[in-house]
């Protein structure tokens, strides 16, 4: 698979706390067996409620690499949630902390998320609102984010990083290459055959 | 030597397939439950790449997200449910999985179902699309949601990538007092801790507190942890949990049992285990507790008053003035006595025999206020028959509640019962997001099913201790 060193694109901010997966893309949305067409409803309840939600903000409309807060992506196992985002057109994250089942759902999908400090989060928010053509340059080689004058450390879970960069992000493919361990696990597993002495 | 891993790293181990290029870990799924919301397009990947289901005797899926409550005749009205129902009917034939369909008498919310048929085990590991597996987690296994994708990777090879968790242990000393139940521990404990304090952990649920509990009590307890940020928590088995598997559809039988009873009681945490945190509340400190925000953290005692917006840090201020925004409240004003206007009482937290039985207990003789929908809605085909038995439905019916058909109904917003406009909810559910409950501006106030049984008689926030 592709190798994710470096994703660049425009800014989107929204710096906002505890976004849960509900908020990205509310349930009535999960109403489908596919993922297609999910793009358009990102954060539908929270845009139908705010006419200046940044997602509707002509600005950002070819922004790709979102900046949030703390806790992103809490709540429900949902893959909806950044397969919306993803087909809305963000292909990196930037925020303080996310939550775990998200964050792998995003590593699965090819969409790095990274972590960075609060003050450096209200920093690039501020840069992309004031320029939001400044390319935003998510480097996971490096360890580091670089927008105009800006560079900021940030962080991101060894093993989703290693996925990342050597294009091992289809977990699938390694789990399958591991067949004949699996089977021989499984074996050792009481539960397995049943308890049988 | 006695063994000093604790539980989690125990079965983490047993399960442990190898190391992956990235670090992670090849780790062993024992159970993999599926419903029809996050399944369909795992089965198209495995479509795509020319895939079977490896092991299918180990997945079980069921139908409970979408379903009608009231009126279950299909087609369904609503087109993109039956279209899912089919997806999920044509998916479990083509690809050898066991179904609990809508005709099944054990179909049921997937976290209820699990359980009740033995098929949920102490020291296996289970995975599930749906953040509520940590509830499985109340057997002393290794129990967590995951995505779609991971739903593939379940479903052809058994087994998931994952990094380890740390494990920290939560200890509740002491004896809860009258009228609080096993959902104001969680609520307590996720308020003290945040939404986001179990993010890298793994929660380890112990003491007498939870010692004492029974396993319908332990669910509640575990099934929450995801709204802490732990993606998974889990009690030590002990007799309480050998006795409740035993003699369940799918649990061994005889001299297995006895050999599988004796493992699972191998497995607990030894009292020398070792952990990467521990924290210790005293369980007579907890009272009926009621979330005022949009988030389960956001809770106060019912007797307290919702915190002043200065006791917060100034990064939070933002967040916490959205929230009182958001349900039309303010700082300070108590939260006993606040208006409803709909009960529910259900879902894999709340919607278990024992929780209809302390709710039915408080709509005992008594009446519905004016003006509030209040509806009971049973975890499972099982749970409702034998609220049927014990004349349960009977004494719902009599105080004004509406009795319905099993499935997740207004716990979030797939199937037809939904709130609408403004509209502030008491419910037995797990989730006070913004627009959670299925209308984008609906408000929720969690809290036990005793508190929403209460809430519906007295048509606000009620101290349920007053009622018992
Ligand atoms: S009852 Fe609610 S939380 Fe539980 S599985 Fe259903 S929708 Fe999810």
């Amino acid at each position: 698979m592709k190798l994710i060193t470096e994703v660049t694109g425009s800014g989107l901010p929204l710096l906002l706390d505890d976004i849960d997966t509900d908020r990205i893309i509310p349930a009535r949305f999960l109403r489908c067996v596919t993922f297609d067409g999910l793009g358009e409803h990102a954060f539908e309840d929270d845009r139908q409620q705010d006419h200046t939600h940044p997602f509707d903000d002509p600005h950002y409309q070819g922004a790709s690499v979102l900046i949030a807060g703390r806790n992103f992506g809490c709540g429900s196992s949902r893959e909806h949630a950044p397969q919306a985002l993803m087909r809305w057109g963000i292909e990196a994250i930037i925020g303080e902390s996310f939550a775990e089942i998200f964050f792998g759902n995003c590593t699965t999908l090819g969409v790095p998320c990274v972590c960075a400090s609060r003050s450096d989060l209200e920093k690039l928010a501020a840069l992309a609102k004031a320029e939001s053509e400044m390319p935003v340059t998510v480097d996971l080689a490096n360890h580091q984010v670089r927008a105009g004058h800006l560079t900021v450390p940030v962080t991101i879970l060894d093993s989703a990083r290693a996925a990342l960069t050597t294009g091992k992000w289809d977990f699938l493919g390694q789990l399958l290459e591991g067949a004949v361990a699996v089977r021989e696990t499984a074996a050792t597993l009481p539960y397995m055959t049943g308890f049988k002495a | 030597m006695t063994d000093r891993r604790n539980l989690f790293n125990k079965v983490w181990d047993l399960h442990t397939v190898r190391t992956l290029g990235s670090g992670q870990t090849q780790l062993f799924i024992g159970l993999h439950l599926i419903h029809e919301v996050t399944s369909p397009q795992a089965f198209s990947i495995l479509r795509d790449r020319n895939l079977t289901v490896l092991f299918p005797e180990r997945t079980l899926a069921t139908v409970d997200h979408i379903v009608p409550t009231d009126i279950q005749l299909r087609p369904f009205a609503d087109e993109l449910a039956e279209q899912m129902m089919s997806a999920v009917e044509k998916n479990c034939r083509d690809f050898g999985v066991r179904l609990f369909d809508l005709k099944d008498s054990r179909q049921g919310v997937v976290h209820i179902v699990g359980p009740e048929q033995g098929l949920t085990q102490p020291g296996m590991t289970i995975a599930c699309g749906d953040s509520h597996t940590s509830t499985h987690g109340a057997f002393g296994s290794i129990a967590f949601g995951i995505g779609t994708s991971q739903v593939a990777d379940v479903l052809a090879t058994q087994t998931l990538a994952l990094s380890r968790p740390k494990v920290k242990r939560i200890e509740v000393t002491g004896k809860l007092r009258p009228g609080v139940f096993a959902k104001d521990v969680i609520l307590h404990i996720i308020r003290k801790l945040g939404v986001q304090g179990g993010v890298g952990y793994a929660y380890e649920y112990a003491g007498e507190v939870f010692d004492r509990m029974s396993m319908e009590e332990r669910m509640t307890v575990c099934n929450m942890s995801i709204e802490g940020g732990a993606r998974c928590g889990y009690i030590n088995p002990d007799q309480t949990t050998v006795d409740y598997v035993k003699g369940r559809p799918f649990a061994p039988q005889g001299a297995d049992f006895d050999r599988a009873a004796a493992w699972w009681l191998s497995l607990a945490s030894s009292p020398d285990a070792e952990f990467d945190d521990k924290i210790t509340f005293n369980g007579s400190e907890i009272e009926p507790t009621v979330t005022w925000g949009i988030n389960p953290a956001q809770s106060v005692g019912v007797k307290e008053r919702l915190p002043a917006l200065a006791s917060f840090s100034n990064d939070d201020q933002k967040g916490i003035s959205d929230a009182f925004a958001y349900m039309d409240l303010k700082e300070q004003q108590p939260i006993e006595g606040l208006k409803i206007n709909v009960a529910f009482i259900g879902s894999c937290t709340n919607g278990r025999i024992s929780d209809l039985r302390e709710a039915a207990a408080i709509a005992r003789g008594r009446k519905v206020a004016a003006g509030v929908k209040a509806l009971v809605v049973p975890g499972s085909k099982l749970v409702s028959e034998q609220a049927v038995s014990e004349g349960l439905d009977k004494v719902f019916e009599a105080a004004g509640f509406e009795w319905r058909a099993a499935g997740c109904s207004m716990c979030l917003a797939m199937n037809p019962d939904k709130l609408k406009g403004r509209e502030v909810c008491a419910s037995s559910s797990n989730r006070n997001f913004k627009g959670r409950q299925g209308s984008p501006t609906g408000r929720t106030l969690l809290m036990s099913p005793a508190m929403v049984a209460a809430a519906a008689i007295n048509g606000c926030v009620s101290d349920v201790r007053s009622m018992l």
